[in-house]
C-alpha cells in the first residue's frame, strides 16, 4: 500500500513558563500511514493520543519534528506550522453551529473549504451519513449520535485522504456506535485512511487493521493487534478470541514497558 | 470572511431573545430619554403650608413688600400643591406624593422686621439617603432663589427710602409734605449760617450742616452696600473651547455612548467566545486541506480563515449593528430634543469610530474568556465601571485619584467614544481629530490584544 503521510520524530512541549512545569506530550514520534488503512491509537489518558491527532489536523502546531504528505522530503526537526493540509478532523467533542442545521453547517465549511460546488458536496455528505430526512433542522435538537455524524461529515466534506478522529464513539450508545462505525468502514473501504483514538480497545481490535500505543508522548508499539497480542507478557492471551483479551493484553503490555523504563 | 460573517447574521437572527433585546432595547431608551428630557417635571414636587396672615407686610421705613410676594416667588420655583395644614404636609411627604413640604410659619413679617430674630422656614421631607439628598439640594436651592429674589425686592424698598433721605421727597404717597433731602441740607444751612453773626449759633449750624454732608455722603454708599450684600460676587461665565452643551444634550451623548459600548462589547466578545464554545474555532483556524494534485508537497495549508480575519469579522459585524442602532437612538431621541441635523455626518464618523473601538475592546475580552457566560460576564465588569469613571468630572476628585481615572479612562475606549459623539452632536470641542484618532489607537491596541488571546484555536 502506497504511503499517504509520513509523521518524522514528532515532539510537543507544553508550558515551561514560571507558572507551569513543562511537560513532554509527545517525543520523537514517528510513524506513516497507508492508504485506506483503519489505525486506531490507543494509550491511557494523557498518553498524548489527542495531541498528536490535533497536530495532524492542523490546530496546533508541533515542537519539533514533521508531518508530510506522501513521498515529500521533509525538512528534520523543522517544525510543522500546520499539518492539515490532507487530513479530515472530527474533535471528540462536536465542533458545530447549534443554531444551524446540519446542511447549514455542512454548506458553510464547504464554502469556507472553497469546494466547487458547495451545495452538492453538502447533499453528499447528508446522504453518505444518512441525514437527509433531518438536515433542516438546528443541530441542537438532533440526538448525540446524529450531531457526531454531522462532525464527522464536517471532517469528510473536503474529501480528504485522512480522517483523523478523536474518540468519535465516546459519547454514543450501542447502535449509534454500531451506524457510526458501518460508516467509517465504507469510508476506508473507499479509500480514505482513518487514525483514530479510542479507549475501547475492544473497537480497535474488531476494527483496526493497525494498533498504535501511545504513553507518556512515546510511540511504544506499532503493528497489527495480532502483534500486540503477540508481545504481550500474558502469552497465554494469544489466539483467544474474547473481546477483552486485546485490552489485558494491553495493560499488561504497558506495565511491561514501564517495568523496563520504557515509558515515563 | 463573508461566509462567517452571514453565518453570524443567520445566528443572530435565529437568536429571537438577543434579537429582540437588540431592537427593543435602544428604541425603549430612545424614548424613556426622550421622555424624561422633553417632558418630565423640571421643578419639584412640593407641598405649601401658608401660614402667614393674607396681606401681611414688611414695613422698611415708609415702604411695605407684601410678604405673599415672597410666598409667591417660592411657588415658581417648586412645582407647588397647597396644602391647609402640617399634618396634611406630613401625609403628603410620607406618601411619597410630595419629594417634601415647606411650611410658612405665621408671623413671617415680623419676624423679617425684627432685628432680634432672623425668620425661619420649615422643609419637611422623608425617605431614603438618596430621596433625602435630593430633597434637601432641591429644596434649599428653591428657597435660596426664592430668598435672592425676595432680597431683591426688599433691596429696592430699601434703595427707594435712602433715595427720599438724600434727595428729599414725599415720605409717602399719602403725605403731602414735601421734605428736603440730606444733600440739600449742608447747603441750606450754610446760607442760614453766613446770615448769623459770629458766635455759638453759627457754629453749631456750621457743624449740624457738615454732619448732614458727611450722612449724605455715606447713604450713598449704602445704596451700593445694599447691592453688594444682596449678591456679593457677580458670575461672568467664559468658555474656552466649543460651544456650551446643554445637560440634556449631554444625557443624550451618555445614553447613546452607553448603549452603544454595551452593544459592541457585548456582541463582539460573545460572538467570538460563542466559537470557542462551539468548538468550532479550532476548525476554523485550523490548516486548510491543501492542492489535492500537488505531489509531496509539505503540510503547510492556510487556515478556513485567519485570525486576524476572524477577530475582524467579529470587530465588524457588532461595530456595525451597535452604529446602525446607536444612530437609529439619536435620530429617535431627536425626535424630542432638539439636535443639529447639520453635523450629522460628524456623528456618522464618531459613531463609527466609537463603535470599531468598542468592538475591539469587546473581541479582546471574547479571545480572553473561553465561554459566552464568562465573557458577557467579564464585558458588564469591565466596561461598566469604566463608563462611570469616565463620566466623573476631572480635579472632583483628589489629584492622585484623578490621575488613576484620567489614565484608566485614556486606556479604554468610551471616554473617547464619548467626547467624540459629544464633538460631534454638541460641538463642545473645537476638533474631532484627536478624539478619532485616539479611537483608532485603541482599535488596534484591543485588536492586537484580541489576536494574542487568540493564539490557541482550543
Amino acid at each position: 500500500m502506497s504511503t499517504v503521510l509520513g509523521v518524522h520524530a514528532l515532539s510537543k512541549r507544553y508550558g515551561g513558563g514560571r507558572a507551569h512545569a513543562a511537560r513532554q506530550a509527545l517525543d520523537g514520534v514517528s510513524f506513516s500511514l497507508a492508504a485506506g488503512e483503519l489505525v486506531a491509537l490507543v494509550g491511557p489518558n494523557g498518553a498524548g493520543k489527542t495531541t498528536l491527532l490535533s497536530i495532524l489536523a492542523g490546530v496546533q502546531a508541533s515542537s519539533a519534528g514533521s508531518v508530510v504528505r506522501a513521498s515529500a522530503q521533509a525538512t528534520e526537526n523543522e517544525p510543522t506550522a500546520r499539518g492539515s493540509w490532507a487530513v479530515g478532523w472530527v474533535p471528540q467533542t462536536p465542533a458545530l453551529y447549534s443554531k444551524l442545521s446540519a446542511a447549514e453547517n455542512l454548506e458553510l465549511f464547504a464554502r469556507l473549504e472553497r469546494l466547487p460546488d458547495p451545495r452538492a458536496a453538502a447533499a453528499r455528505m447528508l446522504e453518505q451519513t444518512g441525514l437527509r430526512a433531518r438536515a433542516r433542522e438546528p443541530v441542537s435538537r438532533l440526538s448525540g449520535g446524529n450531531r457526531q455524524r454531522v462532525n464527522v461529515a464536517l471532517g469528510l466534506i473536503a474529501d480528504p485522504p485522512v480522517l483523523a478522529l478523536d474518540e468519535p464513539s465516546s459519547a454514543l450508545d450501542p447502535s449509534q456506535r454500531e451506524r457510526l462505525w458501518q460508516f467509517i468502514v465504507a469510508r476506508v473501504a473507499a479509500g480514505t485512511t482513518v487514525l483514530f483514538s479510542t479507549h475501547n480497545v475492544s473497537e480497535a481490535q474488531r476494527y483496526a487493521t493497525r494498533v498504535l500505543v501511545l504513553s507518556g508522548g512515546l510511540l511504544l508499539f506499532d503493528g497489527t493487534p495480532a502483534a500486540l497480542l503477540a508481545s504481550s507478557a500474558e502469552g497465554e492471551l494469544r489466539g483467544q478470541e474474547a473481546r477483552g483479551d486485546l485490552e489485558r493484553a494491553l495493560v499488561s503490555f504497558l506495565a511491561t514497558r514501564a517495568a523496563a523504563g520504557g515509558a515515563p | 470572511m463573508r461566509w462567517l460573517l452571514a453565518k453570524d447574521l443567520l445566528i443572530l437572527g435565529r437568536s429571537r431573545l438577543l434579537l429582540a433585546v437588540l431592537i427593543v432595547y435602544p428604541v425603549l431608551i430612545a424614548l424613556l430619554l426622550g421622555f424624561a428630557l422633553s417632558r418630565g417635571p423640571s421643578r419639584p414636587r412640593v407641598a405649601i403650608v401658608d401660614e402667614t396672615t393674607a396681606g401681611e407686610t414688611l414695613t422698611l421705613g415708609t415702604r411695605r413688600v407684601p410678604v405673599g410676594a415672597y410666598v409667591r416667588q417660592l411657588l415658581d420655583e417648586v412645582q407647588s400643591q397647597r396644602v391647609s395644614s402640617r399634618a396634611q404636609a406630613i401625609e403628603q411627604v410620607d406618601s411619597g406624593a410630595v419629594l417634601a413640604a415647606v411650611v410658612l410659619p405665621a408671623g413671617l413679617a415680623a419676624r423679617l422686621s425684627s432685628n432680634e430674630s432672623q425668620a425661619q422656614l420649615e422643609v419637611l421631607y422623608n425617605g431614603n439617603a438618596l430621596e433625602q439628598s435630593l430633597a434637601r439640594s432641591t429644596i434649599e436651592s428653591a428657597l435660596a432663589q426664592a430668598n435672592l429674589n425676595f432680597s431683591a425686592q426688599i433691596q429696592t424698598a430699601a434703595r427707594k427710602v435712602i433715595a427720599t433721605l438724600l434727595s428729599g421727597g414725599k415720605l409717602s404717597s399719602f403725605s403731602g409734605e414735601q421734605l428736603p433731602g440730606l444733600e440739600s441740607i449742608p447747603t441750606t444751612l450754610g446760607a442760614i449760617a453766613s446770615r448769623q453773626p459770629p458766635g455759638a449759633t453759627r457754629r453749631q449750624l456750621e457743624q449740624i450742616g457738615a454732619f448732614a454732608g458727611f450722612a449724605a455722603q455715606n447713604l450713598t454708599l449704602a445704596s451700593r452696600v445694599l447691592a453688594t450684600i444682596g449678591q456679593p460676587i457677580r458670575i461672568n461665565s467664559v468658555l474656552l473651547h466649543g460651544r456650551r452643551t446643554p445637560l440634556d444634550d449631554f444625557a443624550v451623548v451618555v445614553a447613546v455612548s452607553l448603549s452603544m459600548m454595551l452593544l459592541c462589547v457585548l456582541l463582539a466578545a460573545g460572538g467570538v467566545a460563542l466559537e470557542r464554545e462551539e468548538h468550532t474555532l479550532a476548525r476554523l483556524l485550523r490548516g486548510r486541506r491543501a492542492d489535492r494534485d500537488g505531489g509531496g508537497a509539505d503540510a503547510a495549508g492556510a487556515a478556513l480563515i485567519t485570525r486576524e480575519g476572524l477577530l475582524a469579522e467579529k470587530t465588524l459585524l457588532a461595530g456595525a449593528s451597535a452604529f446602525v442602532i446607536a444612530f437609529a437612538m439619536l435620530a429617535g431621541i431627536g425626535a424630542f430634543v432638539a439636535l443639529d441635523w447639520s453635523r450629522v455626518a460628524l456623528w456618522l464618523l464618531a459613531l463609527a469610530f466609537g463603535a470599531l473601538a468598542l468592538s475591539a475592546l469587546g473581541v479582546a475580552i471574547g479571545a480572553l474568556a473561553r465561554e459566552v457566560r464568562a465573557a458577557s460576564l467579564l464585558a458588564l465588569l469591565t466596561t461598566l465601571p469604566l463608563a462611570f469613571l469616565a463620566l466623573v468630572p476631572s480635579a472632583s476628585v483628589s489629584g492622585g485619584l484623578d490621575a488613576v481615572i484620567t489614565a484608566v479612562s485614556f486606556v479604554f475606549p468610551f471616554k473617547a467614544a464619548l467626547e467624540a459623539l459629544d464633538t460631534a452632536v454638541n460641538g463642545s470641542s473645537p476638533a474631532i481629530g484627536l478624539s478619532l484618532a485616539h479611537l483608532a489607537l485603541l482599535t488596534v491596541a484591543f485588536g492586537a490584544l484580541a489576536r494574542l488571546g487568540l493564539r490557541t484555536a482550543e
